[in-house]
């Protein structure tokens, strides 16, 4: 038997290069732009309409998720259930969702059933009508969930933290409250709807076996011009006020653990400081070894996780700090946050630790850049903000060549005390 | 179709190698065959406890994530009432470090007082976190001692009580590892761009010269027949009246598995289940309501949870999802409705199979429930399904004194 030491990590490669299948673009009729990523084995797809209709672009709290879920409730010749079974009876996915700076309508399917399933959606995304049946329902069980979802501390920290950074006027520091599921109408679906959930305010994403069928089929039923919907007004947004009043404590009589968010308002993807933050947010915060959780999870046992995290949004970003901890260990547990800020700011990372970080960073970039699926989400990432794929090779530069005196200088221009906002729910 | 291949150590280790050449990554998956079912009723939680000191350090490596992310790699774990199962991704080329990390605590932990005192903690965070400090976290603490009085599923993965944890010893922790953490209770599974002669030899290698450990026989007591329905009502601060019903069903080994979970698609899955058109949109007499079964590999449950729209009563609740119930049981499924279901549980299947991480885990599960092969046979089991069976199974679960039902009420 070969002798082994088990006290030596057996030799290893550090990543290089990384191999990623870029997107394709074409054009349909209308020039709707198709963007695909043809990778995988199996004979599935993903067809992701991209809509620019998230809660940036609604004039009222509501209004983009509402219509984004009806969109399934009913068609002007099909009924919710119907659309529910003409899509579950090929055995594929339809899901909705919405984000800050859009929203989505996504199918997955098998290729064989793509003829079957594609004309459902068809009718979803051009042909909604909004039954006043239907969003009754829809109100009244989404107010029930936005109540049991308000009684967790983690929920709580997270809108109010968002009011906080960019202010509560503003679309994405706005949170929605009791109030608004009396005031949303169908009208404002309708409006909504009709003005965004058009041809021109769309971008089709495929992954997986993207074939020449596939391709006929979307032009086909979404080539035409029977989707031009009304023309979209010009809206400015209220401008962006965070709070000045940076210590705030949303108090939780019978609360266990206090929920914690420390953090401020930021850049997005198109600075040039996004990469090298990235990579002092992950020594920070930013993974299991990261100093965050060897301090207060693996060291002292306060909290099951703590995290941060650097948030892109088109139109702004934010930097926050995020923990569930113990309320009898609440104020030992900022102490020690804002002491690792304190030491990033004052010593250099470690040769060793820093050779860590950006062996993990590269092997998690490799994780998600791995299938078509995870391939299409990466490309999203960038086409939003009118970035190309040598945004990916920046990335991976800056993580090879960053130096731990870099990363302290960046500490110290981003990481100061005194501009984070401290946001406890709970006790402290 | 998932391809393996499948070889034995002689310490008893069992290996699966699956072969995926279309992703630059590897995983390894190692199923340790106990789980929250085999705990002492005085130390419950201990599995899940366990799972946390497997990453407190090994006796020759003080810390396992540092040299994982120092090669580009990432681990998680998860402990249930059958299994702990702990996996782990790197880039291929690295595939080794794996192997050093996981025979290494597979061979001994540290066994350090620090991290179980810390680990301790954490857990008893995890409590707070997940169970208590958030509503209706609690269900799963008061459902399980209602619908089992003698088999060990009667308490969460997370333990009865937060002491349990608390008290737990160092020496414990031995015993513990001793008694499961062997290479005879393990399954390993291999994924990824690999070559099964090459993972032949490095777990050869690395895990050849661990030790056999015991042969565990698991003895559990079985749960006697339920006679008698069963309730409990309790009032929290919740906003929303909910209502939790779990009838006894067979295991994850038994022929009629399929058919019971083909009933909870009918039921529930999708906007056009049953439940969803009924209760939900008709009826309007739920908020949100789900029929599952949980998998269980020894005699398990068959959960109905709902939340009820506001005025509605408890009755009301119940007698509702009485009457879905009834209808299964009396009413054939009708042909295109079995066919929805069966279609949708082929694709989930099909769509399953783009994860390596997820074939891994899939492959080990199968493989401890029989045959590593049983992954590529399920969807022909949910095929052949028949609305007579389903009627049958129906009938035998969804009986009344064969319930446990927990109302959850809002205090208000």
């Amino acid at each position: 038997m070969e002798i082994i030491d088990r006290k030596k990590i057996p030799a290893f490669n550090t990543i290089d290069k990384i191999e990623m299948i870029h997107a394709s673009e074409r054009r349909l009729r209308n020039n709707v732009p198709v963007y695909a990523i043809n990778a995988g084995t199996q004979d599935i797809i993903k067809i992701e309409f991209l809509f620019s209709a998230g809660m940036y672009q609604q004039k009222m709290p509501l209004q983009a998720t509402t219509v984004n879920s009806m969109l399934e409730e009913g068609t002007s010749t099909m009924n919710a259930a119907q659309i529910a079974d003409a899509v579950d009876f090929y055995g594929a996915f339809l899901e909705v969702g919405v984000e800050q700076d859009n929203a989505s309508v996504i199918l997955y399917t098998l290729n064989k059933h793509l003829r079957s399933t594609l004309p459902v959606i068809e009718q979803v995304i051009k042909d909604a009508v909004f039954p006043q049946q239907e969003l009754d329902i829809h109100l009244q069980n989404k107010k029930q969930k936005f109540l049991v979802n308000n009684q967790k501390v983690a929920t709580i920290a997270r809108k109010r933290f968002s009011e906080l950074v960019f202010g509560e006027k503003h679309p994405y520091g706005i949170d929605v409250k009791d109030k608004d599921f009396e005031i949303i109408n169908r009208s404002h679906l309708v409006d909504f709807y009709r003005s965004h959930y058009r041809s021109s305010n769309c971008k089709i994403i495929l992954a997986g076996k993207v074939t020449e069928d596939v391709y006929t089929a979307i032009d086909d039923l979404f080539g035409g011009n029977d989707w031009n919907g009304d023309q979209l007004a010009k809206v400015g947004s209220a401008p962006m006020q965070t709070t000045t009043d940076k210590q705030q404590l949303v108090f939780k009589e019978d609360a266990l653990q206090s929920a914690i968010r420390i953090g401020k308002p930021m850049f997005n993807k198109t600075h040039d400081d996004y990469h090298p933050v990235q990579v002092l947010n992950t020594v920070f915060g930013g993974y299991f070894g990261s100093r965050l959780m060897s301090n207060i999870r693996e060291d002292k046992g306060y909290t099951y996780g703590i995290g941060s995290g650097l948030v892109s949004l088109k139109h702004g970003g934010y930097f926050f700090i995020s923990t569930e901890v113990g309320v009898d260990v609440c104020s030992k547990a900022l102490d020690e946050i804002y002491i690792e800020m304190e030491r990033l700011r004052e010593t250099e990372v470690g040769a060793e630790e820093l050779e860590l970080v950006r062996n993990y960073m590269l092997g998690t970039f490799m994780r998600n850049a791995d299938g078509p699926f995870a391939l299409a989400d990466r490309f999203k990432g960038i086409l939003e903000y009118g970035l190309g794929y040598d945004y990916f090779d920046r990335y991976i530069a800056t993580v090879k060549s960053i130096s731990a005196s870099q990363l302290r200088d960046l500490a110290n221009k981003y990481f100061d005390k005194d501009s984070m906002i401290e946001l406890v729910v709970g006790k402290k | 179709m998932i391809q393996y291949e499948k070889f034995q150590l002689e310490n008893g280790l069992k290996v699966i190698v699956h072969k995926d050449k279309a992703t630059p990554l590897a995983c390894i998956n190692i199923l340790y065959n106990v789980g929250a079912r085999d705990e002492d009723p005085e130390q419950t939680g201990f599995a899940h406890l366990f799972e946390h000191l497997m990453f407190g350090g090994s006796v020759n490596i003080p810390n396992y994530d540092e040299p994982l992310q120092m090669v580009g790699g990432e681990n998680n774990a998860f402990t249930t009432n059958d299994i702990t199962n702990y996996y782990l991704t790197l880039p291929v080329s690295n595939l080794e470090t794996g192997f050093w990390l996981e025979s290494d605590r597979m061979l001994s932990l540290a066994f350090s007082e620090k991290s179980l005192e810390v680990q301790r903690n954490v857990v008893i965070e995890e409590f707070k976190q997940r169970y208590l400090n958030q509503p209706y976290g609690d269900v799963w603490l008061l459902l399980r001692p209602m619908a089992y009085k003698v088999h060990s599923y009667k308490w969460d993965t997370i333990g009865k009580e937060i002491s349990h944890i608390e008290n737990a010893k160092i020496d414990d922790v031995k015993n513990f590892f001793k008694k499961f953490y062997c290479p005879n209770n393990a399954i390993m599974v291999v994924a990824g761009n690999v070559e099964t002669s090459e993972v032949k030899r490095l777990a050869e290698k690395w895990f050849g010269p661990i030790p056999k450990g015991p042969d565990n026989k698991r003895n559990l007591q079985p749960e006697p027949e339920q006679t008698e329905a069963r309730s409990l009502t309790v009032e929290r601060d919740v906003p929303v009246d909910a209502i939790y019903k779990a009838y006894h069903m067979c295991s994850r080994y038994d022929k009629e598995y399929y058919a019971v979970d083909l009933i909870s698609d009918i039921l529930s899955r999708g906007n056009s289940s049953r439940m969803h058109n009924s209760l939900i949109k008709e009826k309007m007499l739920f908020s949100d309501i789900s029929a599952y079964v949980l998998g269980d590999f020894d005699k398990g449950l068959f959960v109905i949870s709902g939340k009820l729209t506001q005025g509605v009563t408890m009755e009301q609740a119940d007698q509702a999802i009485d009457e879905e119930l009834k209808r299964m049981i009396t009413e054939p499924v009708a042909a295109d409705e079995l066919t929805k279901v069966k279609n949708k549980m082929e694709a989930s299947h099909v769509f399953g199979e783009v994860d390596i991480l997820n074939k891994a885990t899939n492959l080990a599960v199968s493989e401890l429930l029989g045959d590593a092969g049983m992954v590529n046979q399920e969807v022909e089991k949910y095929l052949a399904v028949t609305d007579k069976q389903i009627m049958e199974q129906a009938s035998i679960i969804f009986r009344k004194e064969n319930c446990s039902t927990l109302y959850y009420k809002s205090k208000k």
